[in-house]
């Protein structure tokens, strides 16, 4: 079978701001695929070219076998869209808001009956169908976000950080439906995440920064590939630390999140070596095995928090500082 | 929970289905129309306002110069359009708010063309814009203006026909606009003079020149002068009278038959509907 989204050369510009520079990348059908990366990484600006609403300014993508270019209306028809932002119209009920839906895709009458209980009893919102939108949570809104984009049984589902700002039941809630999703229907997920646990619930997830897909692979091949567990010390003098740690054991570590992390294959039975004869004023020690993070980080020599504040939030970080 | 899976098959995109997406964006405004009393009640009483309050005001000024007629009937046809105008150009002004909203984004991600969606806002526009003529219609009595079933139709018909365009041209206004503030700036600037200028607030006989010519140009007053001919036509007024109230529009001495107006507006709004279509196929 064919491929549900393949990808290749596929850029934007913006200006002189290069968004997404040249990817490539397939998405085999039923898979969940992850877009991992930092805010600003050009997650979205992706997305939105493979849902049409943008064009791109070079290569080709297909969604469903069409062209996102040349068959826009095919495309259209295939996928279901789930925005950061709700598209919702806060005056209609919830149930208006979704025949609205079935009418612009043309979903049949005779089905829509059962299919618009069906998805809105999947998200638990069958019995607000009469309610009006602008008085649902934020969480409620996305969960009636999901229920529309899967009315028209879309063969590929887009989901642009679909779980960002809501509170912690709520996300987990999400990801229930996702995976009950993968079960009971045919349909490729794709979907783009700036928190590591969610890229865990993927099959493959694309490692996306500065507009380049840096490493596409299973969450578990990524965390074995690198192989190394993650030490973190928190020290009355970072500096020293880093350059007795280079001078010592030749480990290159680093500050991040205010705390020296470096990694070394077997991390329990170095933690003694530290305080064998260094004297180092060191405070706390964490040992901690690959996780997501590490991989973003080997791959992309940040972790993902200090990527997004690195873009737009060093006032805040100014701020977190002088307090 | 039912266990099976209700699959759909969305059938693939034609004229039909293009219909079906003009019918339910035309529904949508209808229905937020229905359960927006404010908006409803705002709209009415700037034109009752002016008919009743401007119009008193004025016409005891008036009385005298122009006898046989109330002000207030003179102002009637005027204030007619205003209501439509008034609310045709918030209708448009929606898909701003759909836009700063999020819901535009589900409408245009959808497989429709953006024509059956600009085609809609613009039918929604003038059938809440006409239902909102209705109610002025029925004041008719309350400044001579007979209940005549011809004139209502007639009435009915020019205010669809005005309110389309004028949505016409508030989409293609708001076609780049993101936020409510601008377009409503916007809005009031180019609606503003328009409306001045339209003889619906002063009749278009004997102006100085300049005047003439921008009153001319307008565009608003071809869709004005067809509905106060209509109520000028079953009202008893001496010939002079009608003469200064009811000039009509001349170009070059030709004075324009209604048919050639209504044709003008009609003509316009396509223009303005097919720009406005040109704009969202390019926002993209």
């Amino acid at each position: 079978m064919d491929a549900a989204v393949a990808v290749k050369g596929l850029k934007k510009t913006y200006g002189k701001v290069e968004a997404v520079k040249g990817v490539d990348f397939e998405v085999a059908p039923g898979e969940v695929f992850g877009f991992l990366g930092p805010n600003g990484a050009g997650k979205t600006t992706t997305i939105s070219m493979l849902c049409t609403l943008i064009n791109p300014t070079g290569g080709t993508a297909t969604v469903a076998g069409h062209d996102v270019v040349s068959q826009r209306d095919q495309v259209r028809q295939n996928i279901g869209l789930v925005f950061q932002d709700p598209t919702l119209d806060g005056y209609l009920t919830a149930e208006q808001n979704l025949r609205f839906h079935a009418e612009l895709y043309g979903v049949p009458r005779s089905a829509l009956d059962d299919r618009l209980r069906q998805v809105m009893e999947m998200v638990a919102l069958w019995d607000r169908k009469d309610s009006k939108v602008m008085t649902f949570s934020g969480g409620m809104k996305r969960r009636l976000e999901i229920a529309r984009g899967l009315l028209h049984s879309p063969r590929v589902l887009f989901l642009d950080e679909p779980t960002v700002g809501l509170d912690p039941q709520t996300r987990s809630a999400i990801w229930g439906y996702i995976n009950k999703l993968r079960l009971t229907e045919d349909i490729t997920i794709f979907m783009t995440t700036h928190y590591m646990e969610e890229a865990e619930f993927c099959d493959r997830i694309a490692i996306i920064d500065h507009g380049e897909i840096v490493v596409i692979d299973s969450p578990e091949a990524l965390k074995a590939s690198i192989g190394k567990d993650r030490v973190q010390l928190q020290t009355g003098d970072d500096d020293k630390t880093i350059a007795l740690l280079k001078d010592r054991f030749d480990i290159d570590a680093a500050v991040h999140e205010g705390q020296v992390t470096f990694a070394v294959a077997s991390g329990e039975s170095f933690v003694p070596l530290l305080f064998a004869d260094l004297g180092l004023p060191i405070r706390s020690v964490s040992v901690s095995r690959p996780s997501l993070d590490d991989v973003f980080m080997s791959y992309t020599g940040s972790t993902i928090r200090d990527a997004e504040s690195g873009d737009g939030n060093a006032w805040m970080r100014a701020m977190a500082r002088g307090r | 929970m039912t266990a099976e899976v209700v699959g759909v098959r969305v059938p693939p995109r034609t004229g039909s289905h293009d219909a079906r997406a003009i019918k339910v964006v035309l529904h949508r405004e209808l229905l937020r129309f229905a359960n927006d009393r404010t908006r409803m009640i705002t709209m009415l009483i700037q034109p009752i306002l002016w008919l009743f309050v401007m119009g008193t005001g004025l016409g005891t000024l008036v009385r005298g110069v122009i006898p046989g007629i109330d002000y207030r009937t003179f102002m009637y046809p005027g204030m007619i359009s205003m209501t439509v105008i008034m609310t045709a150009m918030f209708s448009a002004g929606s898909i701003v708010w759909d836009r700063e909203f999020g819901f535009l984004r589900e409408m245009l991600v959808a497989p429709v063309s953006r024509g059956a969606i600009v085609v809609g806002k613009c039918l929604g526009g003038a059938v809440v814009a006409t239902a909102q003529g209705v109610i002025i219609l029925a004041l008719a009595g309350l400044v001579g203006v007979p209940y005549s079933p011809i004139l209502l139709v007639t009435l009915l018909g020019e205010m669809f026909l005005a309110a389309f365009s004028i949505t016409a041209f508030g989409v293609l206004l708001a076609a780049r606009m993101r936020n409510m503030q601008s377009f409503f700036g916007v809005m009031q600037m180019a609606i503003m003079p328009m409306m001045f200028l339209s003889g619906a607030m002063f009749p278009l006989a004997n102006l100085p020149s300049w005047l003439h010519v921008l009153t001319t140009v307008n565009p608003l007053t071809y869709a004005v002068d067809p509905m106060r001919q209509a109520v000028f036509g079953r009202l008893d007024v001496p010939a002079q009278v009608n003469a200064m109230l009811n000039p009509g529009v001349t170009w070059f001495g030709w004075r324009l038959p209604v048919i050639v107006e209504i044709g003008l507006v009609a003509a316009i709004g396509a223009a303005l509907l097919g720009v406005a279509i040109t704009q969202f196929r390019r926002a993209e």
